[in-house]
């Protein structure tokens, strides 16, 4: 027994050497999202397209980054604690994490440890306020949510919409209450709102029961992609056939294993950034993300990846370098160093040309696409 | 009143999906005195079974319901190998702790075998949605089929357990171990039996509840689980009635909780029901009292 344990022993030291040296020449980048568990598919498209930004920059001979990440499931406890190892691994700065709930926990700790965060995903308006450090990549959920409303008015895809919403999650929440406040304003009429409570449900017969009851022509889902896909099947069932339209949450829904996708024709989506845009910088990375890791690169993977260019042109601008970065607590340095440019930066990403105010939030226009056929295409 | 009949039928359809696992639930306990918690998680092995015999391997659906029946019986027997039967005289809170770590295991082996994202359970039924009232309500094939299953698995297993001798030796089994085993009955063999009995149901429930609710991922099994076990309790654990009963009257009082008090609390009623039936009667609506003869 004794010897495994210094076999053990020997190897926990030899991987710290190592994650030692990789820190000598190169600004480590922790990431921590949901890996495994029902939102995997966020977490695994986020770690994808960093690694891809990563190489990219990496290749350009500069400025060098590395990636570390840890696996979170989107819980706030768990997303503490890869924090944690994430700064003994090393890491300087996070790209991190992916889901709110999470997000909001960490930040706090990383707020008070003075560690840097640009996170790609997470929308809700709680990890960014009242933290100087905390940054994001995608829209807030309010600037969702008053997104959608202002999209189906303006595009007159409904007059009375129905909502239903994950009333046990800050995401969903969040969006459906800014929806709701825009929709008044707008004088869309919101004829049925109901909700479910865990991403467990099942059962959504009754809500579409409600909403089909009501006259509903449209049903905004302000929430994730499995639900959603419960909602579409049951709703075919129920031969109720209104327009579908979701938000960053219910992107990923195509890439379902055994999906039928004729469930979500026609489906929108509101979403800053779309697989099929033709210009050279989307193209290819849709191009690297299906040759490294297969399948369509989904709007999380966008997101990291243009965080991960906003962190490599904050840290040139700043001048953040591996030495500062690798120092004893480093991070608390870069992190003053990044505050001040970030509200500087204009950043030309996949997701659309981003700039920020400096309690975070990012400004970029926020277009839909409807699925056809399969795929998403951008609406005119 | 079509949308409180609407509702009514929407309930009946869940119900008998839950009604199918408390079976398997009820029946495990009826006779091992064990709460198996990893049953929930066999029902989705089963259904991961199923999926990749239609999706991979080409097999036709029924066929891909025997498989997993196959596949989920040995499954079961092995857990109760190497899992339950060195505990068979541990405490009691040994075994449940067991189980509990069984259902981890289970869903992580999953994750690990299948990946953690969702998958779109293709429907094995093909009965056509039955439409009443013009079109107003609607009760779908898996429902159909669901109750259908339901009634022929109960009459099956009280079949079994009433008239065949290893029914019997199941009964004894359940009564009193010590005493069934001086009258030359085989204890071991006798549970392993019910194991693999309760997850060849398992897989069954496993792939009605993914026709019905196509969404199939390593937890699926968790929630239903849980809520099978409040309805095996509330009807009387280790009564095979007792569980179809306690199934279905929960699945309805979770949909019409939901559509005529608030969605936000279907989950609360269902809990809540478990509390008062227990206050009231603790054995559960057809639960026996058993008296300790001393």
């Amino acid at each position: 027994m004794k010897k495994f344990f210094a076999a053990v022993l020997a190897m926990v030291m030899a991987v710290s050497m190592f994650s030692a040296a990789l820190a000598e020449d190169a600004i480590i980048i922790g990431i921590s999202g949901p890996l495994t568990g029902p939102y995997a598919m966020y977490g695994q498209g986020v770690v994808n397209g960093a690694q891809i930004a990563i190489d990219e920059i990496n290749a350009l001979g500069g400025l060098q980054f590395a990636l570390v990440y840890e696996d979170d499931e989107g819980d706030p406890e768990k997303a503490v604690n890869a924090y944690n190892n994430m700064l003994d691994k090393g890491a300087a700065m996070m790209a991190s994490t992916v889901t709110s709930g999470a997000c909001a926990a960490v930040a706090a700790k990383a707020y008070e440890d003075r560690v840097f965060m640009l996170t790609p995903s997470a929308s809700s308006p709680t990890v960014t306020e009242g933290r100087d450090n905390v940054f994001q990549i995608c829209f807030t959920d309010p600037g969702q949510g008053a997104a959608s409303a202002q999209y189906i008015v303006d595009h007159k895809l409904a007059t009375k919409v129905a909502v239903i919403y994950n009333n046990g999650q800050d995401y969903s929440t969040g969006i459906y209450q800014t929806f709701d406040a825009k929709a008044k304003e707008l004088g869309l009429e919101i004829v049925s709102v109901t909700t479910f409570s865990s991403d467990d449900n099942a059962d959504f017969t009754v809500q579409l029961g409600d909403a089909k009851a009501a006259g509903a022509e449209l049903v905004f889902l302000p929430i994730y992609y499995t639900p959603a896909s419960m909602v579409l099947q049951q709703a075919k069932s129920m031969n109720y056939a209104p327009t579908f339209f979701g938000v960053d949450g219910m992107d990923g829904i195509l890439d379902i294993e055994g999906f039928d996708t004729t469930l979500a024709e026609g489906v929108y989506l509101l979403t800053a950034y779309s697989a099929d845009a033709e210009d050279e910088k989307t193209q290819n990375f849709v191009a690297k993300y299906q040759q490294n890791y297969g399948g369509v690169p989904i709007q999380f993977a966008a997101d990291a990846y243009d965080a991960i260019y906003a962190l490599y042109e904050a840290c040139k601008v700043a001048g953040v370098t591996p030495e500062i970065a690798n120092a004893d607590e480093g991070f608390a340095e870069v992190c003053e160093m990044l505050i001040p440019v970030m509200p500087t930066l204009t950043i030309e990403g996949i997701t659309g040309t981003m700039s920020w105010i400096a309690t975070g939030e990012v400004t970029k226009t926020p277009t839909a696409v409807v699925i056809q056929n399969g795929v998403y295409t951008g609406v005119k | 009143m079509i949308s409180f009949l609407s509702h009514l039928v929407n309930g009946i359809s869940l119900g008998s999906v839950y009604a199918i696992i408390a079976l398997g639930y009820s029946m495990v306990y009826g006779i091992a005195k064990m709460l198996n918690f990893a049953h929930g998680d066999v029902i989705m092995v089963g259904a991961y079974i199923s999926f990749c015999a239609t999706q991979y391997w080409g097999m036709s659906p029924l066929m891909s319901v025997l498989v997993a029946m196959l596949v989920c019986t040995v499954l079961g027997v092995i857990i109760e190998r190497l899992a339950y039967k060195p505990l068979r005289q541990a405490s009691s809170l040994a075994v449940l702790i067991t189980a509990i770590g069984m259902s981890y295991f289970l869903q992580n082996s999953a994750q690990l075998i299948w990946g953690a994202n969702t998958k779109s359970f293709p429907s094995v039924v093909e009965i056509p949605t039955l439409s009443l009232f013009e079109g107003q309500l609607l009760i779908s094939g898996e429902t159909i089929l669901t109750v259908l299953a339901n009634i022929v698995i109960m009459i099956a297993l009280t079949l079994f357990t009433g008239k065949t001798k290893m029914g019997r030796a199941m009964r004894a089994v359940s009564e009193d171990k010590g005493a069934a085993e001086l009258m030359g009955i085989n204890v071991n063999g006798t549970i392993s039996l019910t194991f693999a009995i309760g997850s060849a149901l398992a897989a069954v429930a496993g792939v009605l509840l993914c026709s019905a609710y196509p969404a199939l991922m390593p937890t699926t099994g968790s929630m239903p689980g849980i809520k099978a076990f409040t309805a095996a309790v509330f009807g009387g654990i280790g009564s095979i009635p007792g569980a179809l009963i306690g199934g279905l009257l929960l699945g309805i009082i979770e949909i019409l909780g939901k559509a005529y008090v608030s969605t936000e609390l279907g989950d609360a009623f269902v809990f809540a029901v478990l509390i008062v039936v227990l206050l009231v009667k603790p054995t559960g609506l057809l639960g026996k009292k058993v008296h300790e003869k001393v």
